[in-house]
């Protein structure tokens, strides 16, 4: 369903992306793990279709139809969900209010009829105990005084009510306790299912223990340079990033 | 120079023609007044750029057209006022056509006995004691050109007084109509609001106007909030984007009072207000919203004065401006605390909006603190709508028109909210969102 072919991107003339190669079929959960500053943010925002940056080279083909066309709207409405890393506060624009016209959106584009306020407020209802999310945050404004944690969890709530068929998580592990973890995770395993797939973007290798992925990828300078099964997660959480920090360097100098 | 004496000439020659349709109306409680203010009017020079106070607002287009005052009743149909009404707010109509009270137009079905609301040209020919004690008493026209005009050719607008105890529950909703033809006109509704002791009214005073035409209005009015009072005052500036504007509000508030003014902008090609409040005795609240949008060429300037001249006052002051295209704002925000008025309160804000590469705001907070027991703070920011939160929207499947509008609306949304009345709630919000967002049917 998504295929990144020799990416490359750019953002205030500097190059993070530097030619990735992926491939997600319909069904499966990718992990891209890696060090700070590897690229994966970007990667997760470029799919996502984040203007600043830049794409140079390369392409990413989505549900057959080419990714990079397509407006940061148009993707969403093909689909396509970016759980943000730092999840966006919006004073004066409550919750609800955002995924009903979301929902809406979405559901006019793919030529369904428009949700009426009472199954609105029943699916939204049915959402929150998804992910334990105080139903009282659904008329405040837009991740206004929320904690880091409930920023994380009202993520996976919106992707729970929009349905998509590609989530991307960014870091959505990041800052959360073992408790608020299991619940992200436990929502995301709730979501999943044959027709979707998942791209769980993480530094650690902690929240794989509850999301499951099939495929592990290490990013490293704006490359995948190493992929492999989940084992590979546990391997990297047990050495840390240096032995793949140093065999690319070696493959580098041998070059 | 010589241009501003002809310019000046054009004003006296009109007074003449203004004292001639006073009649025996000349002689009254106020024709001394009148006089005085035309003397000074004579005396005073319009502001440049280089008075501090007018320095980001020239007024020179105005002085460009040759304007007449509108001395004549005119009369409308009915059905042309219908579509300046509020839906469910149609109990207390006033209407005020060029400046001119309409007797036929203005319909009121719900005033408590006791009230008065009428033209303030009946008042005077009556030599009604309000009058004489209030009319010209807050609006200093001694160094102010343009209340010095207003007063100098005081001839009519709206009255409206409550007595002790005397709570008006429907709004009053006056209409400023103005039906600018060929000739240009000067159009100056002089208004005076007095609530006495213990009352409570709200007010509208809406600016509203047929055929578009170029025309200045120049509005007075004062308003009394008696002792323990409560006035809620909204003021939505429609007037004809080829229009001038000039406007000033002086309101003086007695022991334990409550004011509020909502003041929503979007008329004019110029318009520039001055709201002032003065605290006359302890414990009062005095509260300034303000929401201005601004597109093409337009200006638009609010000057406000917040004087705390007695100890245990509050004062809220938010201001938002939404400019869009070669637009320009000005908010110039004064506060004064004296020496007395000790325990005061009083925070101000100012947030705008740019929405294109050329708009411009100039915004001045200007707080004078002589005591030395008070919370005071002020703010004030530009920026443009957030490209995050946009991306945010976006990346849930909200198209771009949409997300902007969202965006407008929630800056807009704190200050629409403070607006009680629900039927200028609702048309504000509809306005916002037949402009930013013309292609949606939602």
């Amino acid at each position: 369903m998504l295929e990144i072919k020799n990416l490359h991107a750019k953002i205030e003339g500097k190059e993070i992306l530097k030619g990735i190669n992926l491939k997600i079929n319909l069904g499966e959960v990718h992990a891209i793990m890696g060090p700070n500053g590897s690229g994966k943010s970007t990667l997760a925002q470029v799919l996502a279709g984040r203007e600043e940056y830049e794409v140079t080279k390369g392409e990413v083909t989505y549900n057959g139809k080419n990714l990079l066309d397509l407006s940061p709207e148009d993707r969403a409405k093909e689909g396509l969900f970016l759980a943000f890393q730092y999840p966006v506060e919006i004073p004066g624009v409550s919750n609800t209010n955002l995924l009903k016209t979301a929902l809406n959106e979405i559901r006019k584009y793919r030529g369904q009829e428009e949700v009426d306020a009472m199954e609105f407020l029943s699916l939204i209802k049915e959402k929150t105990k998804l992910v334990e999310l105080d139903p009282q945050l659904l008329s405040r404004s837009v991740n206004e005084g929320f904690s880091g944690g409930e920023k994380k969890r009202n993520e996976i709530f919106q992707m729970a009510v929009l349905e998509p068929r590609l989530a991307i998580l960014d870091e959505t592990d990041s800052g959360l306790d073992i408790d608020a973890l299991k619940i992200v995770a436990k929502g995301v395993n709730a979501l999943k299912s044959k027709e979707n797939s998942v791209v769980v973007v993480t530094h650690y290798q902690r929240l794989l223990n509850y999301i499951i992925p099939d495929f592990v990828h290490v990013l490293y300078k704006g490359k995948i340079v190493k992929s492999g099964s989940k084992e590979l997660a546990l391997e990297l959480e047990e050495k840390g990033y240096d032995w793949i920090k140093e065999e690319k360097n070696e493959l580098v100098t041998t070059d | 120079m010589s241009e501003i004496k002809e310019i000046k000439k054009r004003y006296l020659k009109s007074y003449e023609l203004f004292e001639n349709s006073l009649n025996g109306d000349r002689i009254s409680s106020i024709g001394n007044l009148r006089k005085e203010a035309f003397g000074k009017f004579s005396e005073l020079s319009f502001p440049t750029t280089k008075d501090e106070e007018w320095k980001y607002t020239s007024i020179a287009p105005l002085l460009e057209h040759n304007f007449v005052p509108s001395l004549n009743k005119k009369t409308l149909p009915k059905e042309k006022i219908k579509k300046f009404l509020f839906e469910d707010l149609e109990s207390n109509v006033v209407v005020v056509v060029n400046g001119i009270y309409s007797e036929d137009l203005t319909s009121l079905r719900s005033i408590p006995k006791g009230v008065e609301i009428k033209s303030i040209a009946k008042a005077i020919s009556s030599d009604s004691p309000l009058v004489k004690q209030h009319l010209g008493k807050y609006a200093d026209f001694t160094t102010h050109i343009f209340t010095s005009l207003s007063t100098a050719f005081t001839k009519d607008g709206v009255l409206i007084h409550l007595p002790e105890g005397k709570v008006v529950e429907q709004p009053i909703h006056i209409l400023f109509i103005t039906d600018s033809g060929k000739e240009k006109l000067l159009v100056q509704p002089r208004n005076l609001f007095v609530a006495g002791k213990n009352s409570q009214v709200t007010i509208i005073e809406h600016f509203v106007n047929i055929n578009s035409g170029i025309y200045f209005t120049n509005t007075v009015t004062e308003i009394v909030v008696g002792e323990n009072a409560i006035v809620d005052h909204l003021r939505l500036q429609e007037e004809s984007k080829s229009a001038f504007h000039i406007s000033r509000m002086e309101v003086d508030q007695e022991r334990t009072s409550n004011f509020s003014s909502h003041f929503i902008s979007l008329g004019a090609s110029l318009s520039r207000n001055e709201f002032n409040s003065r605290f006359n005795d302890e414990g009062g609240e005095c509260m300034l919203n303000g929401l201005f949008l601004t597109e093409g060429n337009q200006l638009f300037d609010v000057h406000t004065l917040i004087d705390h001249a007695k100890p245990h006052c509050n004062s809220h002051e938010h201001y938002k401006g939404i400019l869009n295209d070669v637009s320009r704002g000005v908010f110039n925000g004064k506060v004064i605390v004296r020496q007395d008025a000790q325990k005061t309160n009083a925070f101000q804000e100012n947030n705008n909006i740019i929405l294109s590469k050329e708009a411009l705001v100039n915004t001045k907070p200007q707080l004078e603190i002589f005591a030395d027991d008070v919370k005071c703070s002020h703010g004030a920011t530009i920026g443009q709508l957030d490209k995050d939160a946009m991306f945010y929207l976006k990346s849930r499947g909200i198209g771009e028109e949409t997300a902007r509008t969202i965006l407008i609306h929630a800056f807009a949304s704190d200050v629409i909210r403070s607006v009680k009345v629900n039927a200028v709630r609702n048309y504000i919000e509809e306005i916002l969102n037949s402009k930013f967002n013309p292609g949606d049917n939602n």
